[in-house]
């Protein structure tokens, strides 16, 4: 595909107060505790309240950053990625009234539906190999408008393959991703979020897993001032499994927020959920909520979930939140863990007692946290490159205490 | 030959009533492959000169020094105390996230040494030591002292003992909380080291049962922060008998 290459934007519309315009009610004004699949959905934001922040899905995130993504118009055109040419991978636009636009899901959140209704097309990668390749897909050129973007990342049968969405530079980003897994497919997703200092991304993904088939879902988010990349991955046929992994490391200042949602829809699915993150440096901020829900008909359901957080310093907030729905009795087993421990001076002590010096116990600590993370990527050349980017987020920020 | 000194010590540790001092004064000359056990009454500052020696920042140095052949360690960082030769195992090891215990040993040799072990050799050890001190293998992998039974805790010290080869070694209360088994696993660990190495010992303990298996030259019963007497062996068994009575009259010491 072309370098990338920004197309020129739509006029920005100047900022408004949020929250003052009126608009209709889609029945999602208050939502008393409900089942994680009846959530409201709709693909206009016109149908979601206005967002005020006390909402839940909002209630962490620093508003006054993100909520013109969620009110204003976005300019929804192209921004051309690039992506070498891989055999089994195929990467084209669609048109967003295609067929397959929606199959996967449909927006939770009022920066969601923003999005959707905005974007003009959606970047097509189809994977079609039975090899296994990998498929590095590079977004660079969002700019600092406000924008929104659609993926659609599909898998055919007995598919094998491993797709990248490499993210760098400004952003000011609404967007969905919607992966569509079908029967027998062996799919890996990685998003990692590179962003400049400034950066704000919203991202929601969509996955449908089918028959037999398996979803590796990676978020790796180092960069960027507020990236939330919330993953609702839907397991609707027997068989169906997802290995979902997360890693994060929030310096200060940075907001990074994800939260899981795995629907076991058919029986004998089975879901994994490792989310990790590490924060240093004053306001550093992470929130990790995490839902499962196994609905009536997933009989044999094997499903756990976990967030483990590491605060090396004082001045951070790390929330971690798992819910886990079960409306069938007849489970193989479902759990969940969430810690959040700190690196305290007691330890560095311990360390630096056995010669190790103050810098390297620290790196030592977070490379040894994160490094179960990483190694489930499944790309080496990309787990190698995240295991320096870790590294170097650390110094920086160690730089910046 | 090594020579650790400890020469006219004296700590002070901050408390929510204020400064405290703790040592007054401690003398003590610990030789290359000599054994000295520190014993003395809860309260007495045994545990305040392990950490001292090593360089924690809770304890406040007031006076004195402490050099090994020569040089003060009292104005090195905690590492540079350790890279030097110093070691300290401690009574409550901490749990370290993230980090396991292979990997920690590594990179602690690595610091010591000033290079990485070579593999083949490392790992021989390693095992060696490991097996010795009766710790499975799964040890390696286990992140570093999470989940450890207060023995397992101990094992690991005396581990990181026998790999790290420092010239002096602090045992401040390795012997509390073991039964009989653990207690002599761990005491032909610190055994081992000194016949290995010619480590010089400062032997912390209350109690004389860690003496019957690690056998001191020399015994220093503290009081009040500072030496109140020493003698050999023989002290050590007075002590069991008599208890601390006789050197706590008049001292004032929580």
């Amino acid at each position: 595909m072309a370098a990338p290459e920004t197309t020129a934007p739509a006029a920005r519309v100047e900022p408004v107060q949020h929250g003052f315009q009126a608009h209709s009610d889609g029945g999602s004004a208050f939502v008393p505790v409900q089942t994680r699949s009846e959530r409201f959905t709709s693909t206009s934001a016109d149908d979601f309240a206005a967002v005020t922040g006390l909402e839940f899905e909002w209630k962490f995130a620093p508003m006054a950053k993100i909520a013109h993504l969620t009110a204003e118009p976005l300019d929804g055109s192209v921004v051309e990625v690039a992506a070498d040419a891989v055999d089994g991978f195929s990467v084209d636009w669609i048109a967003h009234d295609d067929a397959l636009i929606g199959s996967a899901g449909a927006p939770e959140d009022r920066a969601s539906a923003n999005a959707w209704s905005t974007a003009e097309k959606a970047l097509h990668v189809r994977v079609s190999g039975e090899e296994g390749g990998e498929l590095i897909v590079r977004r660079t050129g969002f700019g600092s408008a406000p924008r929104a973007a659609h993926v659609v990342i599909e898998a055919a049968p007995n598919s094998r393959g491993v797709v990248i969405l490499e993210h760098s530079g400004a952003a000011n980003l609404a967007e969905n991703v919607e992966i569509i897994v079908r029967e027998g497919a062996q799919l890996t997703v990685v998003t990692v979020q590179e962003w400049d200092d400034e950066a704000l991304h919203l991202s929601s993904h969509f996955a449908t897993v089918g028959r037999d088939a398996n979803l590796r879902h990676v978020i790796v988010s180092l960069g960027g001032s507020v990236v939330r990349v919330n993953p609702a991955i839907h397991l609707v046929e027997q068989g169906a499994s997802t290995d979902a992994f997360g890693l994060y490391f929030a310096d200060a200042g940075q907001f990074l927020e994800q939260r899981p949602y795995i629907d076991h829809v058919a029986a004998n699915t089975r879901s994994r959920v490792n989310y990790k993150g590490a924060l240093q440096g004053k306001g550093a901020h992470t929130v990790w909520v995490g839902d499962v829900l196994i609905g009536p008909h997933a009989d044999g359901t094997d499903s756990y979930e976990q967030n483990r957080n590491l605060v090396l310093s004082e001045g951070t907030r790390a929330d971690s939140i798992p819910n886990l729905e079960i409306e069938t009795g007849n489970i193989v087993g479902a759990g969940h863990a969430s810690s959040t421990g700190r690196f305290d001076d007691e330890q560095l002590f311990y360390l630096q007692s056995r010669g190790i010096s103050e810098e390297e116990a620290r790196r030592l600590v977070v490379r040894g946290f994160l490094a179960e993370i990483i190694q489930q990527i499944g790309s080496p050349a990309l787990e190698e490159r995240l295991a320096v980017a870790v590294e170097a987020e650390l110094i920086r920020s160690q730089a910046a205490e | 030959m090594s020579v650790l000194k400890i020469e006219d010590l004296q700590v002070s540790v901050e408390t929510e009533q204020g400064t405290k001092h703790i040592l007054r004064g401690v003398d003590l000359t610990i030789g290359e492959g000599e054994t000295h056990a520190i014993m003395g009454p809860n309260g007495s500052g045994k545990s305040t000169l392990a950490y001292a020696i090593a360089g924690h920042p809770k304890y406040h140095v007031e006076g004195g020094s402490v050099t090994l052949d020569g040089e003060e360690m009292l104005t090195k960082t905690v590492d540079e105390r350790a890279r030097a030769g110093l070691f300290l195992a401690m009574q409550y090891p901490v749990e370290v996230p993230g980090v396991s215990v292979s990997n920690f040993l590594r990179t602690a040799k690595t610091a010591i040494d000033g290079e990485a072990p070579a593999i083949r050799g490392w790992i021989k050890d390693l095992d060696a030591s490991m097996q010795a001190l009766r710790m499975d293998k799964s040890f390696r992998e286990r992140n570093v002292n999470e989940g450890f039974s207060g023995g397992e805790k101990k094992r690991n010290e005396i581990l990181q003992l026998e790999l790290l080869k420092p010239k002096f070694a602090v045992l401040d209360e390795t012997d509390s909380g073991l039964d009989v088994d653990a207690l002599k696993v761990v005491s032909e660990g610190v055994n081992r080291a000194k016949a290995n190495t010619g480590l010089g010992i400062l032997l912390i303990t209350h109690y004389n049962r860690i003496l019957r298996y690690v056998h001191p030259d020399f015994v220093h019963v503290f009081v009040a922060g500072r030496v109140a007497e020493q003698g050999g062996p023989e002290l050590a068994v007075r002590l069991e008998n008599e208890g601390y009575d006789r050197f706590l009259e008049g001292s004032n010491v929580g």
